[in-house]
């Protein structure tokens, strides 16, 4: 097959890319052609998008419903005190087309819900997932595995994270053989109420936007079957194994969920995006 | 049998705001009856009422589940690591 070849302005600036072992030309012709969607243009979301615009990801949408909230600045650095009230999607477009004008940039300014999750995901091959919290993370695992797309995930807790890879098809696991179900009412408390370490999404957002170029390129091995665990204030990192689990509700033998479904909102945070 | 455990964010407030604590134990249910005892509290939102495990908080000896492993019986050896992994959210 002939690959397109790449305009002079592309091999300008994918230069690093293309002479790269492991990327090179084919590598970052992948990436030109791909599709990735990143829920949530927070604090994981931010540097996601950020370096997945960077590395001439050729279809990069983001989903989001928020507005930029001054405390949001302390982590969320794909907004700017000039973007304050803005939505965070329009913040975002803008700033990601500064950083790479050459991509296609998607914005879609909507909460994720049960009804709009398949429409939405349907023009992307890969789905990384920076949201902030329960209902929308098990919507999207859910999703995911329903649609057979991978999924990068990560997620924060005041100075540790979380980072891994799903992918769809038999006898691998997903969010729900880790964890079936979400966990009960104020057992869990939420970010605004523990706060955040404002560097630690940068962490493990790099380490999604990671993943997702690997699993783009095919190149390497992901975090598939491994969950990456990140202490921010002792400095370590550690790993655990995922297992397919055969009674997963989901991806299971028997799947009990095969719909899906729109969790209340709880632990005093709305279902959002 | 002497552990490590080490305790995420939510639960070092049982423990003096430690990260990692030893616990004693055959099994891993004595580590956590043990855990228990030192700290009043901590394993709450790890055992269920049912006396097993709550499934939005995960075990860990060393890098495997231990739903793989036997449980709550799960032996454990001088050395081990016990990880507690609850399901966190943020973004």
């Amino acid at each position: 097959m002939t690959q397109p070849p790449f305009t002079e302005e592309q091999v300008q600036r994918y230069a690093r890319h293309i002479i790269l072992p492991n990327i090179g030309g084919a590598g970052q012709r992948k990436l030109l052609d791909a599709r990735v969607l990143v829920i949530g243009a927070g604090g994981l979301g931010s540097p996601i998008a950020m370096y997945l615009a960077a590395a001439g990801i050729g279809t990069l949408g983001v989903v989001d419903f928020d507005r930029v909230d001054v405390s949001n600045l302390q982590r969320q650095i794909l907004h700017t005190d000039a973007d304050v009230d803005r939505p965070k999607v329009a913040s975002a477009v803008e700033h990601l087309r500064a950083i790479n004008p050459t991509i296609d940039v998607v914005g879609h300014d909507t909460l994720l819900f049960s009804t709009n999750v398949f429409e939405i995901f349907e023009g992307y091959d890969v789905i990384v997932d920076g949201t902030d919290n329960f209902p929308v993370r098990y919507l999207v695992n859910d999703a995911t595995q329903f649609m057979g797309k991978p999924l990068v995930y990560g997620s924060i807790y005041q100075f540790e994270g979380q980072a891994t890879v799903f992918l769809p098809g038999q006898e691998t696991p997903c969010y729900r053989c880790l964890f079936p179900s979400p966990p009960p009412p104020g057992t869990v408390p939420s970010c605004a109420e523990g706060g955040v370490f404002g560097v630690l999404p940068g962490v493990i957002g790099a380490i999604q936007a990671t993943e997702a170029i690997k699993l783009i390129t095919g190149e390497g091995q992901t975090l598939e079957g491994r969950l990456l665990l990140y202490d921010a204030l002792h400095m370590e990192f550690q790993e655990v194994r995922i297992r397919w689990d055969a009674d997963c509700p989901v991806c299971g033998k028997e799947p009990t969920i095969t719909e899906l479904i729109d969790y209340e909102a709880f632990c005093g945070v709305p279902a959002q995006a | 049998m002497a552990v490590t455990v080490k305790l995420p964010t939510i639960l070092r407030k049982f423990a003096g705001d430690e990260a990692r604590v030893q616990a004693e134990g055959a099994t891993l249910a004595e580590v956590l009856k043990d855990l228990e005892s030192r700290y009043p509290g901590i394993t709450k939102n790890v055992i269920a009422e049912d006396g097993g495990l709550h499934r939005f908080i995960n075990v860990y000896l060393n890098d495997e589940d231990v739903r793989y492993l036997g449980s709550l019986e799960t032996p454990v050896a001088e050395g081990d690591t016990v990880s507690i992994l609850p399901a966190v959210a943020g973004g």
